[in-house]
């Protein structure tokens, strides 16, 4: 496995690093780990089916217990199936879908690098590696959405998508960190196992209920879902329907099982999953744009599965299992036949297609199909997830009514939606109207293909899908077992609400111009994209505020700011604790005094001149004397840096002074010369005390003398000055010159804006 | 832009002095004083001698390469010197010592520490270039009134 999610990184790169070259071949290549995905899954489904767990370990991060672990049971093999699967359709759709550009082939790399993280999240049992891949596909899925860069609408549903996701994925992380502490174990397994409680383990789950929220686009966090429809249909297919906002729901369907009864994690995840199906199917049912449409509905569907997932009963866990099979090949399909008929007729306002007639049949019976299977109409896999959904919660009681009620008008929601897209797309021809041209058979065989899955799956499903399922749940709870999934249940309460769901919607379908206005009478006048719009603009203003109420734009009063800190905090903490170790001696040498006196009188006289340029040359006078000072306390390497910093200051000064009037503006500062006179002072003293202080203050042995003697024998230097520098505090001064580059490159790009290209460099 | 033909000789006789002392300052470094750090700056001092004779176009003429080039490429050395010990087993940084003959200048030690002192010296150069490219953009030229 961890071999097989190494060639997805690997494919990726190769695609993106050839991707002029490949163009179109790339979406060949990137099905490759998909197919050979596919493949090891296949190998390994009658191991897993008999109960066995696979699992492998590299280690990363020893030191934060992160390692590479993946563990592949029936749940994970389940996923695997989704991704993979689903994968293959949509790199076989998108070789035909995107002209064969440069821009095609990096988008199929990074569909090929989300697919690697997807599976990293669904087979992730270290949970720091599960979080490192839930955040490669939210990274990926912001490239993705962004593709079409130019267009500002792209760029910013790609950060609405980022931020929403990013943020849920930190609180993820903070929620993940919590639990494994409180449990001991960064193993997602060992973590399930030990079943943490308390406040800890409760503030853990919140954030973790966080992620689940903002990565499946649950009510409030939802509005980035529809907004992320600009991306290229392929990608919306594959990531916003099937794939990327189910790796919420895969982490709501483990951790329900166990922690289900934690006060209240079923309430939160019943009630939001339950708002979100509903206000998805509301928003559904107003869309024009068949993609929007479909997006809403996905919305709808993902909070149908949050409901069943995060109820954490072994039934609802099974019709979860179900239902998200159900739903990655019937939202696929139709996403596809989307993209399709986007594609050959160039929008997909359902109010400007004109209906479809010669050549589209492959793509009516697609549509039939899976439109069925999302209305939940015999038999189809939708159907049968429906069915054990609505059996789920048939004897839980009174709860268990209220859950079932939401879940019957949201279906009802579902059936009405679903009729809607599909009249668009079966239509016939308007009389005079210019048909869209019909698409090629291999361009529609990938959605075919998923629709006739839908339609094997639900007729097979005893057999077939009945087993994975089965073993799925049981995985994922204990206390499955025994899973009944038949196409045809009998008359009972299931089938009942069933048809009322579907009459219901055929109800909301005949009187569609009155559920309309309804609709627009009923719909927020601020909705959760304005709430995410005006938090943005709110930050903007905000730090415009805060820069602007910081920073004065006067230098004296910067730097009066930085000394007098400097100054304060060590001398607050001298003052509550030092003792005075007595004045030192005045001076050592009469060298000393000497160079004291040229350098206090060459500092004052800085400070007075009028010449900008008399002060540049004094300053560096400064420099030098106490460069002097270094050479008479007997330390040549400091004062050789000393003197030839000081050179060069002169010099940058001397370079600037060009731009600057001779003499020193006499306008009134900033700062009045008392309260500059003071700070100097303040500073002065304040420096001095700290120096003597600072010297009597030491209470253990210096480690020079250690450093001395191991200079030579063990760094295999005299200069010790310079051993320190290279060898022993060798990471120290990486750091400091990596500043320096970054201070250089500052510089540049400072002045750049007059910047002289180089002779030949333009081109 | 008009040019003082006493500091362009200067220039020229001063520059490769200055920077045959700033090699040695790091090479020497490690036993006597010196290092990469203060040859930086005096290889650096050499191109200001360049710059002040002829600005930002004699820095360009006797740099062969784009100051960048040489910012980066320093950095590139010295967290090479760190993290190609990691790849051999040993720890971040960890250094290395060989003796080896020359020809004519007879035994000398090598260590790894020099490489990386070469990356410091190279970082400074680079710095003081860059600033150079920077801030001396406009030829030198009288300023104007007083």
């Amino acid at each position: 496995m961890t071999v097989l999610l190494a060639g997805y990184a690997v494919a990726g790169m190769l695609i993106a690093l050839s991707a002029r070259s490949l163009r179109r071949g790339a979406f060949a290549l990137g099905a490759m780990p998909m197919v050979l995905t596919l493949g090891y899954a296949l190998w390994r489904t009658g191991y897993v089916l008999d109960g066995g767990v696979v699992t492998e370990s590299v280690e990363w991060v020893e030191a934060l217990d992160l390692s590479v672990a993946l563990r592949l049971d029936g749940f994970g093999l389940l996923m695997v199936f989704v991704v993979a699967g689903v994968g293959v359709a949509v790199m076989a759709y998108g070789a035909l879908y995107f002209p064969s550009t440069d821009r095609a082939a990096r988008t199929a790399g990074l569909l090929v690098v989300f697919a690697g993280s997807m599976l990293g999240v669904v087979l992730a049992d270290n949970v720091g590696f599960l979080y490192v891949a839930w955040e490669l596909t939210s990274v990926t899925s912001y490239l993705l959405i962004a593709g079409e860069h130019e267009k500002p609408e792209a760029r910013a549903a790609a950060r609405h998508a980022l931020l929403v996701t990013g943020a849920g994925g930190l609180a993820l992380l903070g929620g993940l960190v919590l639990l494994a502490q409180q449990a001991g174990t960064w193993s997602l397994s060992g973590i399930l196992q030990e079943a943490p409680t308390g406040t800890t383990a409760g503030v853990g789950l919140a954030l973790v209920v966080a992620g689940i929220i903002t990565k499946s686009a649950q009510y409030p966090m939802h509005a980035w879902l529809p907004a992320a429809m600009v991306a290229p249909t392929p990608v919306s297919a594959y990531l916003h329907s099937a794939t990327m906002v189910k790796a919420g729901i895969y982490l709501a369907a483990r951790f329900a099982p166990v922690f289900a009864v934690t006060v209240a994690w079923r309430p939160a995840l019943i009630g939001i999953g339950l708002v979100t199906m509903f206000g998805g199917g509301l928003r559904a049912l107003r869309q024009h744009d068949l993609k929007l449409l479909l997006a809403m509905g996905t919305v709808s569907q993902l909070g149908f599965l949050l409901v069943l997932f995060g109820t954490g009963l072994p039934e609802a866990t099974a019709a979860g299992c179900l239902l998200l099979i159900a739903h990655a090949l019937f939202k696929a399909t139709l996403f596809l036949v989307v993209g399709v008929i986007e594609h050959q007729a160039g929008t997909r306002d359902r109010r400007d297609l004109q209906g479809f007639g010669r050549g589209w049949a492959a793509v009516k019976v697609a549509t039939v199909i899976a439109a069925a299977s999302m209305a939940g109409l015999p038999p189809m896999l939708g159907f049968v997830a429906k069915e054990s959904a609505f059996e789920a919660y048939t004897h839980e009681g009174p709860w268990g009514a209220v859950v079932l009620a939401g879940l019957v008008g949201g279906s009802a929601l579902t059936v009405a939606y679903t009729a809607r897209f599909a009249a668009t797309v079966l239509a016939r021809p308007r009389l005079h109207a210019a048909p869209a041209t019909a698409p090629s058979q291999a361009f529609v065989a990938p959605p075919l293909v998923l629709a006739v899955l839908t339609v094997l799956g639900g007729v097979t499903v005893g057999p077939v899908v009945g087993p994975l399922v089965e073993q799925a749940a049981a995985d994922l709870d204990g206390q499955v077992q025994g899973v009944e999934l038949a196409l045809w249940h009998g008359v009972g309460l299931p089938l009942v609400l069933s048809m009322v769901a579907v009459l219901g919607g055929a109800f909301l379908v005949l009187e569609r111009h009155r559920v309309a206005r309804a609709l627009v009478s009923l719909a927020p006048r601020f909705g959760a994209a304005d709430v995410y719009n005006s938090a943005v603009a709110g930050l903007d203003v905000l730090s415009r505020r805060t820069a602007g109420s910081v920073q004065s734009g006067s230098l004296p009063v910067y730097i009066a700011i930085i000394v007098l800190t400097a100054v304060s905090i060590p001398g607050a903490v001298l003052l509550t604790g030092a003792a005075w170790p007595g004045w030192p001696a005045l001076a050592e040498t009469p060298a000393q005094l000497l160079l004291a006196v040229f350098i206090g009188a060459t500092a004052l006289a800085a400070a007075t001149v009028t010449r900008r340029f008399a002060a540049a040359v004094l300053l560096g006078a400064v420099g030098y004397g106490i460069g002097l000072v270094f050479v008479v306390q007997g330390a040549p390497d400091l004062a050789l840096t000393q003197f030839a910093i000081e050179t060069l200051t002169v010099v940058a000064f001397v370079l600037v002074l060009r731009f600057l009037p001779r003499r020193f503006e006499r306008r009134r500062p900033a700062i009045g010369v008392r309260l500059r006179l003071l700070v100097a002072g303040l500073v002065a003293s304040g420096v001095f005390c700290f120096a003597i202080l600072s010297a009597g203050a030491r209470q253990v042995e210096p480690i020079s003398g250690e450093l001395v003697e191991r200079s030579l024998s063990e760094a295999g230097g005299r200069n010790v000055v310079n051993v320190i520098l290279v060898d022993f505090r060798g990471l120290d001064t990486l750091g400091e010159i990596s500043v320096l580059v970054a201070a250089a490159v500052g510089v540049v790009a400072l002045a750049r804006v007059r910047r002289r290209p180089y002779v030949g460099e333009e081109r | 832009m008009r040019r003082s033909i006493i500091v362009d000789t200067t220039a020229r006789l001063i520059f490769h002095s200055a920077l045959v002392l700033s090699l040695y300052l790091l090479f020497a470094g490690h036993n006597q004083p010196g290092g990469g750090f203060v040859g930086g700056l005096v290889a650096g001092a050499a191109i200001a001698v360049h710059y002040v004779a002829g600005g930002i176009d004699d820095v360009r003429a006797v740099m062969p390469v784009r100051p960048w080039v040489v910012l980066g490429s320093g950095l590139v050395l010295a967290a090479g010197t760190a993290v190609v010990p990691l790849a051999l087993g040993a720890d971040v940084l960890e250094g290395g010592l060989t003796e080896i003959t020359l020809p004519v200048l007879g035994t000398t030690k090598l260590t790894s520490a020099a490489v990386f002192d070469a990356g410091v010296y190279a970082v400074v150069i680079g710095l003081v270039a860059m600033v150079f490219e920077a801030l001396g953009e406009e030829p030198l030229h009288e300023e104007d009134g007083t």
